[in-house]
């Protein structure tokens, strides 16, 4: 009728056997995956075009949540870069960025250059909002700034501009591989959302050298490491190639999604 | 659409009888490889934040942490410590501090846990997205099929009947009786319920709620959890029940005769006991 099938050393034999795979398993088997060029790591990352794309279908225009003052309970987490020590960059923090002047360039009709002053000048956008890193923290801050289509408005895109790509001042890495400036870029899906804004305010105070002053880019509906800070150009493109390794960002030339929104 | 088939075999061992469906085991191995690569990535990922939530945001001004692995440095020892709900324990060799003696290292879940080996946050996400894809199209493919061919209602959802034989059937657990009948009994039933109806649609739910595209498109999400990072602690919950649940499955299997299990959910074919058997077969 019932019998206890199993014996005791039966037992102990099998979860030997499961527990050594495991650990097996965690080891070294699948370290091959970390290489970048790897022809499985190659397959595994399609996963992310088809979180892009399927993303992309449910999001259209939806705004990111935007929170309550009451839900702003600390400074924003610096992180990364947050004293760059590039002599172009520090010439131009010593006068308080007075000489600072963002150039938009690339695949537009009319290149121009914003100082800060006109930059604050034009129509603004402020929004409480949650920064997620991909480390896994979330941290409410509200920010302030330009809208980016605004600008894109007035440089007018060239038809066969596909993205918009973000240069900083701040360098990262060290030692080998040499260091390297950050960058950053976003599809025109959010280059013109409306959230996606170019801010000059933290908290209601200018924007704090640590969270990148002058001038830092806000695209909402991804991590945080597409938030370049430091700003000094933002360029139009039709492909990365020849920018960087040609990924699309510093933390992409080094094995992160582009696709940014999980 | 295939029913419960029986075969007799010799009288002694009782009849085989066709248990699984092919689709029923074809997903619980790609679960098993999916649910393997999510859990090592998903320790990956958490190491490089080892620290968990409870609303939308990371207190670092203020407390509201439930789980915190962290490593403490003392005049001749790295200790690791593991703080829950702000129970503090030393974990120094698996949580917080582990690795040989002369090459600790600073990490949540250990090496041996993690893939890769190494910190390498990058590839931890690659591996995951990819196999969460592959769980996630996996369990609309096996709700689809067991709608359809019946699985669900005849095996899965417990009878008015079997609610009733709970009290008997929890007994017989606890005395290591099983009986193999070809159906699932209640506790059977209602754990693989739990799995299949809340703990599978929260793990997904919760890890999109991480996702601050999914936000977006689905505010609701934030709503439904109570915040972002409740949502990762939640994600965290989760995946220790489904551990759980592994351990478990993974003994009454072994309790319960290891080969005809596996025979079953390899070939579909279960052998019942010699008395029960006819009973059990439609």
């Amino acid at each position: 009728m019932s019998k206890l099938v199993a014996t005791r050393r039966q037992i102990l034999k099998f979860g030997a056997v499961g527990g050594s795979a495991l650990v097996l398993g965690g080891c070294d088997a699948f370290n091959f995956l970390a290489d970048r060029n790897g022809s499985v790591r190659g397959v595994l990352e399609k996963a992310n075009d088809l979180t892009y794309r399927v993303q992309r279908l449910l999001i259209g225009d939806a705004l990111a949540p935007e929170y309550a003052e009451s839900e702003i309970r600390q400074g924003q987490k610096p992180n990364g870069s947050t004293d760059p020590q590039s002599n172009e960059y520090l010439a131009l923090k010593v006068d308080n960025f007075a000489d600072y002047r963002l150039s938009v360039t690339g695949l537009v009709e009319t290149p121009k250059t914003y100082s800060l002053q006109e930059l604050r000048n034009m129509p603004s956008r402020t929004q409480i909002t949650r920064h997620d890193c991909v480390e896994g923290w979330s941290c409410i801050a509200k920010w302030t700034g330009t809208p980016l289509s605004v600008v894109l408005n007035e440089v007018k895109l060239k038809s066969e501009a596909r993205f918009i790509v973000f240069h900083c001042y701040d360098t990262m890495g060290s030692g080998r591989p040499p260091r390297a400036n950050y960058y950053e870029s976003c599809d025109l899906m959010d280059a013109t959302h409306p959230q996606t804004i170019l801010a000059y305010g933290l908290n209601d105070q200018t924007l704090p050298v640590a969270n990148g002053a002058p001038l830092r880019v806000r695209i909402e509906r991804q991590l945080g490491y597409k938030q370049p800070k430091y700003v000094h150009t933002i360029e139009a493109v039709h492909s990365f190639a020849g920018i960087g390794r040609g990924k699309g960002g510093y933390w992409e030339d080094r094995g992160y999604e582009w696709y940014a929104g999980i | 659409m295939v029913p419960p088939q029986a075969r007799d075999d010799a009288d002694s061992a009782g009849s085989l009888v066709y248990r699984q469906s092919i689709w029923t085991r074809l997903t619980h191995w790609i679960w098993v490889i999916a649910l393997f690569f999510l859990l090592l990535s998903g320790f990956q990922i958490f190491n490089a934040h080892s620290t968990l939530y409870l609303g939308q945001q990371s207190g670092f001004a203020f407390d509201n942490d439930v789980l915190r692995m962290s490593a403490v440095r003392t005049p001749d020892d790295l200790v690791g410590r593991t703080a829950i709900m702000g129970h503090e324990f030393n974990t120094t060799g698996v949580l917080g501090v582990s690795g040989p003696m002369d090459d600790r290292q600073i990490r949540g879940f250990p090496s041996a846990l993690t893939i890769p080996s190494y910190r390498d946050l990058a590839t931890g996400r690659v591996v995951h997205f990819f196999f969460g894809w592959v769980f996630v199209v996996t369990l609309f493919a096996w709700f689809l099929a067991s709608a359809l061919n019946g699985h669900l209602r005849r095996d899965l959802v417990p009878t008015g009947r079997d609610l009733a034989d709970l009290p008997k059937d929890v007994a017989d657990h606890a005395r290591f009786r099983f009986h193999h009948t070809g159906r699932y009994n209640v506790l059977q039933k209602l754990s693989y319920c739990i799995v299949f109806f809340l703990l599978f649609p929260t793990i997904i739910l919760t890890g999109l709620t991480m996702s601050p595209g999914m936000d977006a498109a689905w505010p609701w999400l934030l709503d439904l959890f109570g915040g972002r990072q409740t949502a990762r602690t939640i994600h965290f919950l989760v995946m220790a029940l489904l551990v759980l649940f592994f351990l478990v499955h993974i003994f009454m299997v072994v309790a319960a005769g290891p080969i005809n299990e596996l025979r079953s959910m390899i070939t579909g074919w279960y052998r019942t006991d010699p008395k029960n058997g006819a009973d059990a077969a439609p």
